[in-house]
């Protein structure tokens, strides 16, 4: 039996989601793609909301896990001829993984401040690392690749077309929200959210926080380095710019300003801000990012519960 | 000033603070449920209660650092009640806190200098408030350069005491003063309350030691839940009167 | 032989001098932390257009001093700013926003900085030609200046922390907001000017550092990373202990150099925060408290 709620929630999301996958029936290729990495760079930010709007997390290490899932698939993609989508993907997120695991270790022992600037700061170790290390990840230059073809290995294999691309992408997205809604609303989510309440209440309680951190950290981790391997699919190349702390920073400007804890928030919070940077970028070149930044303090100060921030609890219920 | 001058009705004639139904909340608890109560130049006036009864909350919102969302505080006949606390400790409210909070991490001279250095002060007058302040606290003046965190607490409250004489203020707020002092402790802070009055600096004082404020004090005021239930002259309350036991549990 | 330990005496001259410039940047840091618990993320920034108003004085004046003193002041005031338009309304907020609104910040500026100044790197001329041996090198003579002018100016912010009266005001808010309030002392407007304090010292550091390297629109973006590592390792609010941690991170490095490319040699100073973080989270170089 269907309460209200549900009904008007399950009608809202698949309004948008008909909208999504038509998109590249009536788009021009240009906002297609648009599209496409506005749910891409939204899976990332949504990766950050677990950390920052369900744990109380704040971490900067998005692009480090963002980095790593895109090298990791494009290690694969070089080294296996002809190159093989499920074997990129796995990779993607293994290389995620392993770099969550490194933070997760330390998101135990560090609160609050030093934890967020920890986490900036690995995301500039891995920067480095890949910069410098020329002879493996290419260095500045990063890594060109093919893209891999869609299919059921060994039995029918489908190049990508533009329509395809996208659609596989918001499958990818949609499936990765819908996981990440069903975990937010178990009782390990609600843990969660009691942790980012107060922390101190529910270890006295008995809850073993570290380890629900850690899988937490992990979690963000995973679909981080997903929202990777997409990008490395859909734009056939990987370069360290991706790991410069400056991407961590915008999946939490997206999370923010679309509103924390609410997982659609942040693809809303990506969407407003690529629109607004499109927008600007028109009418200022390439400043845009001045009049953009200023909306975003604005924002901040007189905003500060996101664009989706009022409807947190109707989302979360 | 003695402490049978003081008359209940009628009101003062020019009451320096006048608290007039102030409610406060803590997020969702609603702490002071319309407290009254009024202090005149010069006097000391007791403020009792069991321990949460909002008695420290009463005084902050006096001093600024809680905001009444209703009533009003006049201080000087001036509504106050909205003003930062800083513009209140210039005006002449000093605050004398639980726990003391002293500056640990400044040394005596420097957390006097914190309330002496003002405007409108002059260097002489800076210099004479100085020896004053030495002369009632020797022991601060032998620890002048040492750090207040290596103070006692019976010199901690010295200082804290001190430092808010140094705004040379009308009226002092005290928060449990004798709170953890030995006895002889004690009676330097009631030799201190006798020195303000001398000065005609107003005291309000909240203690939990009971003789100490019947002694002191012209009035006494009593608080329970957040209200004052009884108000007196200190001369027409025992330590064992049916209404002390009631309110305190002596 | 010989060499080695020349090189390793050079690099030690070299990490001195960068690391008290950096000492300059870390110590307005650390002093706004401590006071407001607001992580200034547009403190490289402020470092930066210091720079580049350094350029600008010095171009239409000739004088080092004078684009020193122009620097200092303008970003200064550019602080104060900053402070009351962006962090005063936050006062009471969850310190999240504060870490965002500084970011948002940084971005408005860097690309102002871009807009107005274009993306060519540009110098500031040694203010004292001329060099001394110092060993096998021909070490300019200004660099030593700078480090002494540097090193002035944080003995400078000492002496006025520790014997006027605002300093005293400052150190007393740091330690207890509400007991500074309540002895008179006008908090909003001392934390605007330690605001304002903390990006003059920064644009300052910008002035001192630009003829060492070149001044563009990025170049915050290294020192805030550095500032950042350089202010935890010192312990948070401790301004010695960020003096100390920067001369450490920068020698760290300057040694390091003689292993490994420049590029590879932050990771040394990385693995420095790291491992303060794990073992000794209040600073290197501060007790851990009990």
């Amino acid at each position: 039996m269907m309460r209200r709620h549900d009904i008007a929630y399950w009608t809202g999301f698949s309004v948008v989601l008909a909208l999504l996958i038509a998109a590249p029936l009536v788009l021009p290729e240009f906002w297609r793609r648009f599209v496409t990495e506005i749910l891409i760079w939204g899976l990332l930010a949504m990766s950050s909301d677990i950390l920052i709007g369900y744990t109380g997390m704040v971490s900067f290490g998005h692009s480090a896990f963002f980095g790593l899932g895109m090298y990791g698939a494009a290690a694969a993609l070089l080294a296996v001829k002809p190159p093989n989508l499920w074997l990129a993907i796995p990779c993607g997120l293994l290389a995620s993984a392993a770099v969550a695991a490194f933070v997760a270790y330390f998101s135990t022992r560090l609160r609050d401040i030093y934890f967020a600037i920890t986490t900036l700061i690995f995301s500039q170790i891995f920067y480095v690392i890949i910069f410098t290390w020329t002879a493996v990840t290419g260095g500045e230059n990063g890594l060109t690749f093919s893209r891999p073809k869609l299919g059921i290995p060994g039995l029918v294999a489908v190049p990508f077309t533009t329509w395809t691309l996208h659609w596989f992408v918001l499958a990818a997205v949609t499936a990765s929200y819908l996981v990440l809604r069903r975990i937010m609303r178990s009782p390990f989510g609600m843990v969660l959210q009691s942790i980012r309440e107060n922390e101190a209440r529910t270890r006295a309680i008995g809850f073993p926080i570290e380890r629900y951190k850690i899988v937490a950290v992990m979690l963000s981790g995973l679909f981080a380095g997903l929202a990777g391997v997409l990008y490395a699919i859909q734009n056939e190349f990987a370069a360290p710019d991706f790991v410069f702390f400056l991407v961590s920073g915008e999946a939490v400007i997206y999370n923010v300003m679309g509103g924390i804890g609410t997982l659609v928030g942040p693809i809303a919070g990506a969407a407003f801000f690529l629109l607004l940077r499109e927008a600007c970028s028109r009418f200022f070149t390439e400043y845009y990012l001045i009049p953009v930044g200023l909306i975003f303090i604005a924002m901040v100060i007189f905003m500060p519960q996101g664009l989706l921030g009022f409807a947190r609890r109707w989302l979360n219920r | 000033m003695n402490a049978d001058d003081a008359t209940i009705e009628p009101p003062l004639k020019a009451p320096l603070v006048t608290v007039e139904d102030i409610h406060t909340y803590y997020g969702k608890s609603h702490i002071l449920h319309g407290v009254s109560l009024e202090v005149g130049k010069g006097e000391v006036v007791g403020l009792l209660g069991r321990n949460g009864v909002g008695k420290s909350t009463t005084l902050k919102a006096i001093m600024g650092l809680v905001h009444p969302s209703r009533g009003s505080v006049r201080f000087e006949g001036r509504p106050v009640a909205h003003l930062p606390s800083y513009r209140l400790a210039r005006l002449g409210l000093g605050y004398v806190p639980e726990d003391r909070r002293i500056f640990r991490l400044l040394t005596v001279l420097e957390n006097l200098r914190t309330g002496l250095d003002r405007h409108g002060v002059s260097n002489a007058r800076k210099k004479e408030l100085l020896e004053k302040v030495y002369d009632y606290f020797p022991r601060l003046a032998e620890r002048r350069h040492q750090a207040g965190g290596t103070l006692s607490g019976g010199e901690q409250q010295m200082l804290a005491i001190a430092r808010a004489m140094m705004l040379e203020p009308k009226i002092i707020l005290m928060d449990e003063p004798t709170e953890g002092l030995m006895p002889r402790m004690v009676s330097q802070i009631r030799e201190v309350i006798d020195v303000l009055r001398r000065e005609e600096v107003a005291v309000l004082l909240v203690e939990q030691n009971v003789p100490l404020t019947l002694e002191a004090s012209g009035r006494i005021y009593l608080m329970e839940n957040g209200a004052i239930r009884h108000h007196a002259a200190a001369s027409e309350l025992r330590v064992d009167d049916p209404v002390m036991r009631r309110y305190l549990g002596v | 032989m010989a060499t080695s330990i020349a090189q390793f005496l050079v690099q030690t001259v070299n990490g001195v001098v960068t690391g008290l410039i950096l000492a300059l940047v870390a110590s307005g840091l650390t002093l706004i932390f401590g006071i407001m618990d607001v992580v200034n993320f547009a403190h490289g920034e402020l470092f930066m257009l210091g720079a580049y108003v350094g350029v600008i004085t010095l171009a239409a004046t000739g004088s080092f001093w004078l684009a020193l003193v122009a620097a200092t002041l303008t970003i200064a005031l550019l602080g104060a700013v900053i402070y009351v338009a962006t962090l005063r309304p936050l006062l009471g907020r969850d310190p999240l926003n504060t870490i965002l609104v500084t970011f948002g910040v940084s971005l408005v500026l860097q690309n102002y900085a871009l807009w107005q100044f274009g993306p060519v790197a540009r110098k500031i001329q040694e203010p004292f030609p001329g060099h001394f041996a110092l060993f096998y090198l021909d070490y300019p003579w200004y660099r030593i200046v700078i480090a002494l002018l540097a090193a002035a100016i944080i003995a400078a912010l000492w002496l006025f922390l520790k014997f006027s009266t605002y300093g005293v005001w400052i150190r007393a808010t740091t330690q207890d907001r509400l007991m500074a309030q309540a002895m008179g002392i006008p908090v909003p407007r001392v934390l605007t000017v330690v605001f304002a304090i903390g990006s003059g010292m920064a644009a300052a550091s910008g002035v001192l550092f630009g003829p060492l390297v070149g001044v563009d629109h990025a170049m915050g973006l290294d020192w805030v990373l550095k500032a950042f590592i350089v202010v935890v390792v010192g312990g948070m609010g401790n301004l010695a202990g960020s003096v100390a941690a920067a001369i450490f991170i920068s020698l760290l490095e300057s040694y390091a150099a003689l292993i490994v490319s420049p590029a590879q040699a932050v990771i040394f100073s990385f693995a420095a925060l790291i491992l303060t973080l794990l073992f000794r989270p209040t600073g290197l170089f501060v007790p851990t408290p009990k």
